[in-house]
């Protein structure tokens, strides 16, 4: 074997170990969590309210808490991140103004989300008086989204080949019709990838809820924006906060839960987008797919990076 | 028009329907008539002139959308005519651009489906289908093979008839083939024009001649 053939084997054994480090810690982690939380999980635990002190019962008014959180927010920040990013990509002039925005924009994107739940704590609970409630929590989850939807949909948009625009436009379109029947439609498979990715971050997040909408108890569901709302990540970390012995009360059933939850959503998240992404044959020849295909894979780190910086 | 690479061919014909009003900062000087009337005049409307002098690019540029939707999309955002008279300017555009028998059982198919070849008459059929009085191809068949090629440029030949059209090409042969009327530009200058029998016999300036022989370009 030559140098270098050594060297290429030797590199390529190395990016395995990593592979196989990382992989063995999340099956670690996974198995600790499963170990002593599956057993727990049942019917009951998913349908049920916490009884006798939350030692007990299930944990259904965080499940649907979540669910109504998640689902608000997402309904306010991407119709306002989709528009925000189509004036950002089609009409932003003047040129120093956009710049500004996009940097408070990425600013937006790296602040810890404790800062999120002080801030919604301020502005939405106190000042505007909407006291805890899903609505403030909503809020400041949706504030927390909008980067992250703003910045996907405008790359996406500007991944729409030039040639498409041009087409449009020389067929006598004005602008807003290319940004509605070209730019929008050949862009929406990545914005909705952008929207899934912040769904699956506003879900998980506790720090920005803590003050804004959750409550650490509650046996009835919420009737109405208006009321405050048992949620999951914040019910794993009262249940954690709540004893002495931390150490040995680990909700274990919960996280087990929530591991499951984050698969089915991994696995319809990367179902719906590659059945979305790639509609219609693909005959290789020119066709914008194969090219444009690409930034679903490596747009993602930009994504994650944000996702780092969570609490 | 031809000319070598970078000579101002194609900034030429994007004046003619007003495609340089996309590039910030762009000035035009001068003035282009159509049917008396300077496109370039404050109160025109660059998106009526673009209606009426139809474009087709170097590389075959269909929309994401099927075959009909692409047809259409000139008539459809004009929102002036009914389903029925979209259908029928649609079969018609897709006639004359020769493609109708080889799409009209999957009309409703992506357009990316299609060969490249096939893929730029369709974007013919697209611009043809406002009925433009002029029609402009910037570089049509240069990313074509060579039978894909010859049906187009027996394509325009049957279409000169019934619409204007204004062709860039690199290719010398393909201007002396098809076209009545040759202009020839260099370094971003009209340096001669007159009819394609006369220019490529005889031609006036010695640069004209010395790019058809081949001498450079």
């Amino acid at each position: 074997m030559t140098r270098r053939e050594l060297k290429n084997k030797a590199g390529q054994g190395l990016l395995a170990l990593m592979l196989l480090i990382t992989a063995a810690l999340l099956l670690i982690f996974l198995f600790s969590i499963f170990k002593r939380g599956l057993g727990v999980i049942s019917w009951e635990f998913v349908t049920q309210p916490p009884r006798n002190g939350m030692t007990a019962g299930g944990i259904f008014p965080a499940i649907v808490g979540t669910f109504w959180l998640t689902l608000l927010s997402i309904l306010i920040a991407l119709p306002l991140g989709i528009l925000c990013a189509v004036y950002l990509h089609s009409y932003g002039r003047p040129r120093w103004f956009m710049r500004a925005v996009k940097v408070a924009i990425d600013t937006l994107a790296g602040i810890p989300s404790i800062i999120y739940g002080l801030f919604g704590m301020a502005l939405f609970v106190n000042m505007l008086g909407m006291d805890v409630s899903m609505l403030a929590g909503s809020l400041t989850l949706a504030v927390l989204a909008l980067p992250l939807i703003i910045n996907a949909s405008e790359e996406a948009m500007r991944g729409v080949p030039k040639d498409f625009i041009e087409a449009s436009i020389a067929l006598g379109a004005t602008q807003r019709q290319t940004i509605l029947r070209v730019i929008l439609p050949t862009a929406l498979p990545n914005i909705l990838t952008g929207a899934i990715i912040s769904i699956g971050r506003v879900a998980g997040e506790t720090a920005p809820i803590m003050f804004t909408a959750a409550t650490f108890y509650s046996r009835r569901l919420p009737r109405s924006v208006t009321d405050e709302v048992m949620a999951l990540p914040y019910h794993i970390f009262a249940l954690m906060t709540e004893g002495s012995k931390g150490a040995q009360q680990v909700p274990s059933p919960t996280e087990a839960l929530w591991c499951c939850f984050c698969w089915c959503w991994e696995f319809h998240r990367r179902q719906s987008s590659s059945a979305i992404g790639s509609g219609g044959p693909d005959n290789g020849k020119d066709s914008y797919l194969r090219t444009e295909a690409q930034p679903l894979v490596w747009r993602q780190p930009r994504i994650t990076r944000y996702r780092s910086l969570s609490l | 028009m031809i000319g070598p690479s970078g000579c101002g061919k194609s900034s030429l014909l994007r004046c003619f329907n007003r495609m340089n009003d996309l590039i910030p900062d762009t000035r035009v000087k001068g003035k282009i008539l159509l049917d008396d009337v300077d496109i370039y005049d404050p109160k025109a409307r660059p998106t009526d002139i673009r209606a009426r002098v139809g474009m087709v690019f170097q590389k075959p540029n269909p929309f994401p959308k099927s075959i009909f939707a692409n047809v259409a999309y000139g008539l459809s955002i004009q929102g002036k005519f009914s389903r029925s008279e979209i259908s029928q300017r649609v079969e018609k555009s897709l006639r004359d651009a020769w493609l109708w028998d080889e799409v009209k059982d999957r009309l409703s198919s992506p357009a990316m489906s299609l060969s490249g070849g096939q893929q730029q008459r369709l974007c013919i059929a697209r611009a043809l289908a406002n009925q433009p009085r002029i029609l402009l191809l910037d570089e049509p068949t240069s990313a074509l093979d060579p039978q894909s090629t010859a049906k187009i440029e027996e394509l325009c030949l049957a279409l000169k008839d019934q619409v204007t059209i204004l062709i860039v090409t690199h290719n010398i042969a393909q201007a002396g083939r098809i076209s009545d009327y040759t202009a020839f530009m260099y370094l971003g200058e009209l340096v001669e024009f007159d009819q394609t029998s006369q220019m490529f016999t005889v031609p006036k300036d010695s640069r004209t001649e010395a790019y058809l022989t081949g001498v450079f370009g």
